[in-house]
């Protein structure tokens, strides 16, 4: 398996609280990671420090082999090209149109379209991701929350990016929209063999659109291995967090 | 012994604060400015920036001109009376409005209405992550956000102090005529007359200098807003508070830099 993110001894402070105490963690090229873990314990500071939004105190981050953290300017734009990220809100910019939000990236720098061409591949994108033409042309306001998902994933999918983020992509979503958001993550995941990693809570995402799962608990991996482990191992953290239990290590009031 | 030591460490950790805070608004500035002189520019951007920071300001700073220009016309008139100078009216109106007036009210009522506005954007974007999802998207936050608005305030609002001085020399005029009874084109002689070149400029120096606080104060405040609903409100408030406190203080070191007693 080649790497295509490694993270080892990645440590984060915000004063006096430690967030990250060394997290090691090696993401495969076209694999799909999930991370999971209790609320505040790191997930998305885990992802941030990938993307450089939080600049880690110590430790080693690499994306294709190269340290993240020794890119600027340029350079790190084309790093970030490689990226596509679903925020938890869906983080639309509710100043613009949907389509102008998926063709985001194609409207302005090196990847520049025709404004025509632009909105064609957004339209073929929303489409991909469920959505008819008609939303195209509505502000993300207009739009209800699952459908604010869809066009997030759209915008995360539109420049063709090598790795995706997910940082609870069904959060706040019902039952049954959270399932077809599920079903898009992982047909998206296989259909253009992206790199993907996910941050969730939902035990049912997780069984759903993981290749590994890494438990995530006080600042370091606790655990992690394929998904199909995630029911037999005897790490006390993943039993009691699988299994919603009370009682465990992880204490209940954080 | 043990009240001196704690007086004594919450002065320092005040000064601590305003330095750290200091520290990092000139880092923001510097970064900012950096942003605006280097490619690739958003012009599309700017344009927007300069239609809502200029376009859409213009009638606050014109209806603060007019009603300003015309009580000053009123006061010179009245305190002038007292030792038979009401004729120094137009100059006096022309003057007051042109070096201080103009600017300044002007700089505080768009600062008023724009760093807050500016503040609340950016500080909305930041709590919805939509600031971190420009990142991901390859887009610099500081050029992307900060600098077409930095660029935009500190082009409009010489043009709107510009277009106030005008207004308010109007409502000078307005009031001298149709209150005072001055001929009209007595008053507009003498005004012509009196200002210089370098009036008008240095007003416009002094408000090209208020846009740039103006807009960096939003734009600070917003980019590092606190979270939730709470964070946002007082990264508004700030905000106003802080560029209006700079307005006045920088107006005073302009004033002292450009007409030396």
């Amino acid at each position: 398996m080649t790497s295509k993110i490694v993270m080892s001894g990645v440590k984060k402070s915000f004063g006096s609280k430690h967030v990250l105490k060394g997290v090691d963690l090696d993401v495969g090229q076209a694999q799909s990671m999930v991370i999971i873990g209790g609320s505040g314990t790191g997930k998305s500071v885990t992802l941030k420090c990938v993307l450089g939004i939080i600049r880690p105190d110590a430790g080693l981050i690499t994306v294709d082999g190269e340290d993240v953290a020794k890119k600027r300017g340029r350079s790190r734009e084309a790093l970030l090209d490689k990226f596509g990220m679903l925020f938890q809100g869906g983080a639309l910019f509710d100043s613009m149109l949907v389509w102008e939000n998926v063709a985001f990236r194609l409207l302005r720098g090196p990847r520049k379209l025709s404004k025509t061409d632009a909105r064609d591949l957004a339209i073929e994108k929303l489409r991909r991701v469920g959505l008819e033409p008609e939303t195209a042309d509505l502000f993300p306001a207009e739009l209800s929350g699952g459908m604010q998902k869809r066009v997030g994933l759209a915008r995360a999918i539109a420049a063709e990016p090598e790795i995706i983020f997910f940082d609870e992509p069904t959060t706040g979503l019902d039952p049954i929209m959270a399932d077809v958001i599920n079903d898009l993550i992982r047909e998206i995941v296989v259909e253009m063999k992206i790199t993907a990693m996910t941050i969730t809570h939902d035990m049912t995402s997780v069984r759903k659109i993981a290749d590994q799962v890494a438990m995530l608990h006080e600042g370091v991996v606790q655990w992690s291995g394929p998904v199909a482990e995630i029911d037999t191992t005897d790490n006390p953290y993943v039993h009691q967090f699988v299994n919603g239990l009370a009682e465990g290590p992880i204490e209940a009031i954080r | 012994m043990s009240f001196f030591v704690s007086f004594l460490a919450s002065v320092g950790a005040a000064v601590i604060g305003l330095c750290s805070a200091t520290g990092s608004l000139v880092l923001f500035a510097g970064s900012g400015i950096s942003h605006m002189v280097r490619p690739p520019f958003y012009l599309p951007e700017l344009g927007r920036q300069l239609i809502r920071i200029g376009y859409f300001s213009l009638p606050v700073v014109g209806l603060t001109a007019l009603f300003t220009g015309g009580a000053l016309a009123l006061q010179i008139f009245a305190g002038g009376a007292r030792f038979n100078a009401e004729a120094v009216v137009p100059s006096i109106v022309a003057i007051g409005m042109v070096r201080e007036l103009g600017p300044v009210l002007g700089g505080l009522m768009v600062a008023g209405r724009v760093s807050a506005s500016i503040a609340a954007e950016l500080g909305t974007m930041r709590v919805t992550e939509q600031i971190d999802a420009l990142t991901t998207l390859s887009t610099n936050p500081m050029k992307y956000l900060v600098a077409p608005r930095l660029l935009a305030a500190t082009i409009a609002m010489p043009i709107l102090a510009f277009i106030g001085d005008i207004i308010g020399i109007m409502g000078g005029f307005l009031v001298g005529v149709l209150r005072l009874d001055f001929n009209p084109a007595t008053y507009i002689n003498t005004t012509y007359g009196f200002l210089t070149t370098g009036d008008i400029t240095s007003g416009l120096i002094k408000a090209a200098v208020f846009g740039f606080i103006i807009a960096l104060m939003g734009c600070y405040q917003g980019y590092n807003s606190g979270r939730g609903a709470q964070g946002v409100g007082r990264a508004t408030t700030n905000a106003v508070v802080t560029a209006s406190i700079l307005i006045l203080a920088s107006n005073y070191i302009l004033t002292e830099a450009l007409f030396p007693a």
